[in-house]
């Protein structure tokens, strides 16, 4: 008979190997279902292929999907890192979605206002607009949550709707291109050089915004492992009363996690729309504020693991996409294998905080 | 065809070569929502699947689903550039600037956008007068509406959608003075939910009829739980639902336009054009007026379709005033197409504003 026993410290070991096992039965379970869809299970194995290996590989496929493998992680890292610092401490902020939007509203507002002068100061203004937009948005739930006990989870949540409608209004009023006959979406700040967020590198898919996230990883890898206050939000978040009676500031440290993860979600929403997307229209924000908590998770809100599941995250979303185009697999059924890699690292996870032990019958 | 490029996936997934065989034209599709929409997708796919038919070998097609607006579609346009496409539709309003973002950087690719308006030296644009068949589904919806309740799914408060918003209410009103139209704005082509939701709540306040103006089946289901409300298939016959609560249905054909837009890159004849086609060319078309719809008005309703395809009838002839009471269309007046592209006002009689 087998029984789990729960271990006493959580096993640094099948930490890291469980997210390997979990996408190696993705990978398995993925290619049993791409088989069974095209009917042609010595396809399965190419399908995968296609997925995880070409996009990063294979010679017609990875000059440009490398970049835009870097160009799609890239946000995702920024919010899930700053989500992460909340997550820590047990503050749940789940409305990054709104916070993204904000950011980009206030970054691209900066722009739009100016156009069409030239300067070099209006790029570094319009992240510090879109910083403050998303750490505004951000702060609403925080400070409900400390001067009235209001649910953090469910605040941030209904502003991400909030945002929406603004989002959908100012694009149609406020924010609209005036020579785009009436029609909704902003003027593209492609086409304005100073507020474009352009690549670093001609082709690398390395923008502002990428570089921002990369940072964002090395800060918070500091911040938890250096640094007082990275102290204060882990026990916050692990031993609510030690911290408290440890002088620790609730209220402050709610304010400081759903700041800065309000912070980094408004300057990915700036950077997106100064970037790759180039304007704001009302279905500008593409759920990476949803997506993002799953890779807090994923990577076990441990920075260098956030770093490693947004880039596997996009890689499933470029390969995906490559796959369907190669293969007229249904979109669906990426949707399927993302949501198993996600199934698999929650299943697999067991193994880190129990061991299996085998009596005999 | 399935089987090839099934064969080819896996040819080259195991480096093979680049082609394993050779189509002498790529197609390309870009959908906003899945193939299996039965609604705008659904047809755009029929179109794809037709233009495969036609050619056989000498065409292979490639798509994608459900892609984003921003920077996924343009990444999804350079993909498929990339991989060979020498002909790309992309089938939304929100797919226009990465449309010509994508062709400014691989000119020898020809693109054509759906229901945009920026043209480059190759990018076509195309779109149905889907106001067309909305005048006979006003005409309709105003006769058999009992409560004088109209309730209208919009997607985008868009130019194509208020231009159809118009043409459904000046044709319900000049059949029916008391009718009135309840709007709900619900931003998304496809999300079967929030579409429900919006049938529901519109049922809720009293409308038996319900136009929509979204790509999912989700409020024709609506429709048919409410027992005693009616509905019109949208961008495709929603058959499924008929002979009640569809009575009738626009319906989106591609497949021409696909087919002769294939054939001109095919011949080296392809150049860049704005088409914007209504019944009389077949690019839109009405589904079967079922037995759900009293004879007189389905031969009313069959009369104003025929009128409109020999272009004897345009369904915005004036007297038309604008909402705020000032004049547009003197009588006898036909609305030219540059206002109807950008229409962003409702006609007199509407009660709401189209969102700013």
């Amino acid at each position: 008979m087998i029984r789990l026993e729960k271990r006493r410290n959580i096993s640094k070991f099948w930490t890291t190997v469980t997210p390997v096992i979990a996408v190696f039965l993705t990978m398995s379970f993925g290619g049993l279902m791409f088989g069974l869809l095209l009917g042609d299970f010595s396809s399965a194995f190419g399908a995968i292929k296609l997925i995880f290996w070409d996009p990063l590989f294979d010679e017609n496929f990875a000059s440009y999907a490398r970049p835009q493998l870097l160009v799609k992680a890239g946000p995702i890292i920024l919010i899930a890192i700053g989500l992460s610092i909340g997550f820590k401490a047990g503050i749940w902020n789940i409305g990054a979605e709104g916070q993204y939007i904000l950011g980009a509203i206030f970054g691209a507002s900066v722009a739009l206002s100016l156009y069409p002068q030239e300067s070099v100061l209006i790029f570094p203004a319009m992240i510090l607009a879109g910083a403050l937009g998303g750490f505004i948005w951000a702060l609403i739930p925080a400070l409900l949550k400390v001067y009235f006990k209001t649910n953090e989870i469910l605040v941030s949540l209904m502003l991400v709707y909030v945002a929406e409608n603004i989002l959908a209004s100012v694009s149609q009023g406020l924010l609209r291109n005036p020579e785009g006959m009436g029609l909704p979406g902003s003027r593209n700040l492609k086409d304005y050089p100073s507020a474009h967020n352009s690549e670093i590198l001609v082709n690398s898919g390395m923008h502002w915004g990428v570089l921002t996230a990369f940072l964002a990883v090395i800060l918070a890898y500091f911040l938890f492992l250096k640094h007082q206050k990275g102290y204060e939000i882990r026990i916050a978040g692990e031993a609510p009363k030690a911290a408290y009676f440890a002088g620790i500031n609730p209220s402050k440290t709610i304010i400081f996690c759903m700041g800065m993860s309000g912070l980094l979600a408004g300057m990915a929403g700036l950077f997106e729309v100064a970037g790759p997307a180039g304007q704001i229209t009302m279905s500008f924000n593409s759920g990476y504020g949803f997506t993002a908590i799953i890779v807090a998770f994923l990577g076990r809100l441990n920075p260098l693991g956030i770093l490693l599941a947004g880039l596997l995250m996009a890689l499933t979303y470029i390969g995906g996409e490559i796959a369907q185009l190669m293969l007229g697999l249904p979109g669906a059924s990426i949707q399927l294998l993302q949501g198993m890699l996600l199934f698999f690292l929650l299943a697999t996870d067991i193994f880190t905080n129990y061991r299996i032990k085998s009596r005999g019958s | 065809m399935k089987f090839k490029s099934v064969l080819s996936g896996v040819l080259l997934a195991f480096g093979f070569g680049t082609v394993a065989f050779a189509a002498d034209v790529k197609v390309g599709f870009v959908y906003v929502g899945p193939v299996g929409d039965y609604g705008w997708t659904y047809e755009h796919n029929e179109g794809r699947l037709a233009v495969e038919e036609h050619f056989g070998d000498r065409v292979e097609t490639i798509y994608q689903e459900s892609v984003a607006y921003g920077a996924d579609a343009e990444r999804v346009i350079n993909t498929m550039a990339m991989q060979g496409a020498d002909l790309i539709f992309t089938t939304s309003f929100g797919y226009m600037d990465p449309t010509i973002s994508a062709a400014k950087k691989f000119p020898n690719v020809k693109f054509e956008h759906a229901t945009g308006f920026k043209l480059a030296d190759n990018v076509s644009t195309y779109s149905g007068r889907f106001y067309e068949g909305r005048a006979i589904q006003g005409h309709i919806a105003g006769k058999m509406t009992k409560t004088n309740k109209i309730g209208y799914i919009g997607s985008y408060p868009i130019p194509e959608v208020v231009r159809g918003i118009n043409s459904a209410y000046l044709h319900a009103k000049k059949v029916n003075p008391d009718v009135e139209f309840n709007i709900i704005w619900i931003y998304t082509w496809f999300d079967p939910a929030k579409e429900a939701d919006a049938a529901k709540a519109l049922i809720d306040q009293g409308a038996d009829v319900i136009l929509q103006h979204t790509d999912s089946t989700a409020p024709q289901a609506a429709a048919q739980q409410a027992g005693n409300v009616i509905s019109f298939g949208q961008a495709s016959d929603m058959a499924d639902y008929k002979p009640f609560p569809r009575v009738s249905s626009i319906i989106d054909d591609w497949a021409p336009y696909y087919i002769a837009r294939t054939q001109a890159v095919l011949d080296g004849t392809w150049e860049s054009t704005s088409t914007w086609d209504g019944i009389g060319p077949g690019m839109v078309s009405i589904g079967e007026i079922t037995d759900a719809v009293p004879a007189d008005v389905k031969a009313e309703a069959l009369a104003m379709r025929d009128a409109i395809a020999n272009g004897t009838y345009h369904p915005f002839t004036g007297p038309i005033k604008k909402q705020d009471g000032s004049d547009w269309l003197a009588a006898g007046e036909t609305a030219d197409d540059g206002t109807l592209l950008g229409m962003k006002f409702y006609v007199e009689g509407i009660t709401g504003k189209v969102p700013e």
